[in-house]
């Protein structure tokens, strides 16, 4: 494992391996890499791990509430595929060397970060509908591009992921489609939804490009290959004319048509919210950390009782057997 | 940390016929653990019909830096391919 420290760096490794990236090849994880490609890349694949992990909180929220067995069937089965998209991604992030405990412990410490989105609340079964509709759909963007990054089983990952968010969007925005077509109470509960999640949504691709700090050195390692404007435009687009069809107002004076860019305009986002809920004053910040470290504590007598049993029934097997165990003995 | 669980590689061969693939990992705290586990990760939309899994610390892969000496010497054998040898037109599908 290339955990051992810092990696030995010289000028000619470094070009070779910009060559490598230049030429589009994929980094696998026994490949000489600069350390601070593979800092980086724990950063970012461990923040998007924990994303899919506290991503859970919000939606699991409404599972007992869900209004039929058919959403209820799907809601299920999505919050089943955030876990496992999670699981995909720590596995993505131990191939550099750290191990899974200590991400965990790091979440746990509250010193990492996740998806500043899901410290928003969902308050109406309606914001079930625009979580799919709006926030997977822009986690798609970000995620259709990391299936081209230059680093093999995050690419992979992504692969795996992409196929199975395909449904999280559509169940949805057909949640809203339902709502829209139902009572004025159901349609004004929709457009609550779609009020409160709409800024939030733009929020999750991060500063504008002249204010993110990893962007460029992310773009040159090809780790990121649009920056985060590029993907919030891209976003803007596909999603106004699907609220178009469901009969919303998107919540932006200045949306508009611009003939000229060939894209919507609209307006500026509040950065101080922003920066006030990735600091950790978000509505939820303090309910989502809670909630995770009480599910890891409450877990813990069930990790230990599970790895007790299997070390007794090897010791049984190796009586039986009347192998010895070095290990145990 | 004591006790965590150790790190499992997933195999899964998707029907029969095909070779078991690779496709990630997980950790559990026994092989039948990991199979289970395997099973609800990795199989939810009927990816496989059968699961390998193999603790982690048990795979020896080769080395990057050795890929020239492993694997250079087959790029100049082109005659181990059917391509190098040349027959006349007249013998098709050969």
């Amino acid at each position: 494992m290339p955990a051992e420290g810092k990696t030995i760096e010289n000028a000619d490794l470094l070009k070779a391996f910009q060559e490598r990236i230049d030429r589009d090849e994929k980094i696998e994880p026994k490949d000489w890499m600069p350390d601070a490609y593979r800092q980086t890349l724990i950063r970012q694949i461990s923040q998007h791990a924990h994303s899919e992990v506290i991503g859970m909180l919000p939606e699991g929220n409404w599972i007992p509430r869900a209004p039929s067995l058919r959403r209820k069937a799907a809601l299920i089965a999505k919050v089943q595929d955030e876990a496992g998209h999670g699981l995909y991604l720590y596995s993505a992030a131990e191939t550099l060397g750290i191990d899974r405990e200590t991400l965990y412990q790091q979440l746990l410490a509250g010193k990492a970060k996740y998806s500043s989105i899901f410290n928003y609340p969902t308050l109406t079964w309606a914001d079930i509908g625009a979580v799919g509709w709006l926030v997977d759909g822009a986690a798609i963007m970000n995620q259709v591009m990391l299936t081209r990054t230059s680093y093999g089983p995050y690419a992979r990952a992504m692969v795996r992921i992409c196929k199975e968010e395909s449904f999280h969007q559509r169940q949805g925005y057909e949640i809203l489609l339902t709502l829209v077509r139902g009572s004025e109470e159901q349609k004004a509960m929709a457009q609550d939804a779609l009020d409160r999640w709409w800024w939030p949504s733009l929020m999750m691709f991060g500063p504008n490009d002249a204010e993110s700090v990893h962007s460029a050195q992310s773009m040159a390692w090809r780790i990121k290959r649009k920056s985060n404007d590029e993907l919030r435009q891209q976003f803007v687009d596909a999603t106004v004319p699907q609220a178009e069809v469901l009969g919303l107002q998107i919540p932006d004076a200045d949306l508009k048509w611009n003939e000229d860019r060939g894209h919507y305009d609209f307006g500026e986002i509040d950065w101080n919210e922003f920066w006030s809920v990735v600091h950790g004053n978000g509505p939820c910040n303090r309910e989502r950390m809670a909630a995770y470290q009480d599910a890891h504590a409450n877990g813990a007598w069930v990790r230990e009782a599970a790895m007790a049993y299997a070390e007794k029934r090897q010791m049984r097997k190796n009586e039986t057997t009347g192998k010895i165990d070095l290990q145990v003995a | 940390m004591k006790n965590n669980w150790p790190i499992w590689e997933v195999f899964i061969r998707s029907k029969n016929g095909l070779s078991h693939k690779h496709v990630g990992s997980l950790h559990a705290a026994d092989a039948e653990m990991a199979i289970e586990n395997a099973r609800d990760v990795y199989t939810r939309r009927s990816e496989g019909i059968s699961i390998w899994v193999v603790e982690s610390k048990n795979i020896t892969a080769s080395s990057p830096a050795d890929a020239a000496a492993l694997f250079e010497p087959a790029a100049d054998k082109i005659y181990r391919h059917p391509t190098f040898y040349i027959l006349p037109d007249e013998v098709k599908h050969m």
